[in-house]
């Protein structure tokens, strides 16, 4: 009987201790499946964050190095720089890399290297147990924002991936969202590219992703899901928000 | 002379911040770098960057610097703690300047607690080795980046603003190519034809976590063992000895030249190593010495490794001055003096 489906080769056979609903299992699989596709298994080199994914390194069949809170870029600049033909990336939260990442992230970006940031949205600071993140949505209750993100005092919402693109070395950043199988198959399209932008050479490629933390936003998985498309869309729109790529992954012209 | 040591020793990644009184350092390895085929120099946009991307480059198994002044390396003591927990090699230079907070950008030596005691969080120790010559700057150099990747463990270069910024003749020993330095067993490359491996230091299980302690305590006592160094400056005869290191040691040869003129019997044990502190040749010459003199430019912090390790078997003066106040020999000449004269030696009681 022919096998239709299974484990990434990339994922150890360890169960996740992901949260039911939890975007971080789906994601997790989408990267490991976009490492089998590359065949970059054996040159690919990932760098958790703190917080929820802090464990990836559990998961992932392939080299991991840990970095400080919000330190990825920094982290990844290094391995990266240290050993130029393999494929560096980051798996880092909202809090990691939008609040206290931020200028190690911006500079990573602005210098153009070449390293993959998967940036999972998911407005919450999740590990910590719920408290608001610099994605929280205005109005959106956390347990430091229990009257709701109020922008007065708290500001509205950072869009990161937006002020990445300002900078000169990000060559790929897509925003997407894995609350629907239509959107995870966006997802996974977008992982591959960012990954292919940097086994070209371009440059730093990111690719944030709205993802369901179900247990802080204290909904059913399908709930979270649908609070995805019906409100967080509405301040983070999905859609490419810079694409300096060219031609690549365009089919070779047949001869 | 610790950049060009540096590149001297197989160090290709160098990462810094521009903060007085040690910029001439990160010029001279942006410019070294450069010219060096596998040369890699980043300006990072922070200390905070600039440890973690030596983190990242320890990770992929190649040696790495990064250096700056005091309130730099406070930001860096996160990555430090990282490097340490995580076992990674690293080379980091602290040229001190007056402090705390922004102080001001004189010779000082008020970081030594921070520098001897780990420095940032959890249970841990760097090495810490304290330069007092030009030529000590580019051997230590070469030492410390063997001794990262021996005991795989950050170690501190602690000088201050006048060692920084000195000139002396310097022979230089012959560099070493890095692709010849031997392959680490651990590092993180891409898991080709192996398994794959893990640099971490969540520990989240309380059993393994004590062990990793006991683990890393361990090799802190090997090192200890092991490493220890010292100068010894007129001390066959010494009835009263100085403590001092780096630009204090210097300024300590100089009081004691004039006192022995005096027919004084003073001399100078100077720790190169901070951490792990000389202790035994401290107690060996304990033994035969009746009064040691501390001579900080702080108000006293090596002080308390000195007491310490005597456990009261020897009365320790103390002379310190902060703030980027440098003592003359004459001002430690009359402390000798006052010991001497006024208070009188311990043994002569």
């Amino acid at each position: 009987m022919k096998q239709v489906f299974g484990r990434a080769e990339s994922l150890k056979d360890a169960a996740f201790h992901y949260c039911p609903g939890c975007g971080h299992s789906i994601i997790h699989r989408l990267v490991a499946e976009t490492i089998d596709e590359l065949n970059i298994k054996e040159k690919v080199i990932g760098v958790p964050p703190a917080g929820c994914a802090v464990l990836a390194y559990n998961y992932f069949d392939i080299d991991m190095g840990e970095a400080p809170h919000g330190r990825g870029a920094a982290v990844a600049t290094g391995l990266k720089r240290a050993l130029p033909d393999r494929v560096v990336f980051t798996y880092q939260g909202d809090g990691d890399i939008a609040a206290i990442g931020t200028a190690e992230t911006i500079h990573a970006a602005n210098r153009g290297e070449k390293i993959t940031a998967i940036f999972v949205n998911n407005g919450v600071y999740g590990m910590t147990g719920g408290q608001m993140a610099p994605t929280t949505i205005v109005g959106q209750i956390t347990t430091t924002t229990p009257g709701g993100r109020n922008p007065d005092r708290d500001g509205i919402p950072i869009d990161l991936s937006e002020m990445l693109a300002l900078t000169n070395g990000s060559v790929y950043i897509e925003r997407t969202s894995v609350d629907s199988p239509k959107n995870i198959i966006k997802t996974k399209k977008a992982i591959k590219k960012a990954f292919q932008v940097q086994m070209a050479g371009l440059g730093f490629s990111l690719v944030e992703i709205l993802s369901p933390c179900p247990t802080n936003l204290k909904m059913s998985p399908v709930q979270a899901s649908k609070w995805i498309s019906s409100t967080m869309t509405t301040h983070f729109p999905l859609k490419v928000i810079k694409d300096e790529t060219g031609n690549l992954g365009a089919q070779p012209p047949s001869e | 002379m610790i950049g060009e040591a540096a590149m001297r020793a197989g160090c290709r990644f160098y990462f810094g911040y521009p903060i007085t009184p040690q910029n001439e350092l990160t010029e001279y390895m942006a410019s070294g770098l450069a010219a060096l085929p596998d040369g890699v120099f980043i300006q990072a946009e922070s200390e905070l960057a600039a440890i973690n991307m030596v983190l990242g480059v320890s990770m992929a198994g190649k040696r790495a610097m990064t250096s700056s002044s005091s309130p730099g390396i406070s930001l860096k003591q996160e990555g430090i703690s990282f490097l340490a927990a995580q076992e990674l090699p690293a080379v980091i230079v602290n040229t001190m300047r007056g402090g705390p907070g922004l102080g001001n950008i004189a010779p000082a030596q008020g970081d030594y607690f921070q520098a001897t005691r780990g420095g940032g969080h959890g249970d841990y120790r760097t090495i810490v080795l304290a330069p007092g010559t030009g030529q000590e700057l580019a051997e230590l150099t070469r030492k410390a980046f063997e001794y990262a990747d021996r005991y795989r463990i950050p170690v501190i270069i602690l000088g201050d603003g006048m060692m920084g910024q000195m000139m002396e003749p310097v022979e230089f020993p012959e560099p070493i190519d890095p692709a010849s330095l031997p392959l680490k067993p651990w590092v993180l490359d891409g898991a080709k034809g192996r398994h794959s491996r893990i640099v971490k230091s969540l520990i989240l299980d309380t059993s393994a976590m004590e062990e990793h302690n006991w683990k890393l305590y361990r090799k802190y006592q090997i090192i200890g063992d092991e490493i220890p160094e010292v100068e010894r400056f007129l001390t066959d005869d010494a009835q009263l000895v100085l403590l001092a290191y780096g630009t204090a040691s210097r300024i300590a040869k100089g009081a004691i030249k004039r006192v022995r003129e005096m027919g004084l019997k003073v001399g100078l044990l100077r720790p190169k190593t901070l951490w792990p502190f000389p202790k035994k040749s401290l107690l060996e010459m304990s033994r035969r010495v009746s009064d040691f003199l501390v001579f900080e430019m702080n108000t006293g912090q090596m002080l308390e490794d000195v007491k310490l390790s005597l456990e009261g078997r020897r009365r320790v003066h103390f002379y310190g001055r902060p703030g980027g106040i440098i003592s003359t020999p004459d001002e430690i000449a009359k402390v000798i003096n006052n010991i001497y004269f006024k208070e009188g030696l311990e043994s002569e009681e």
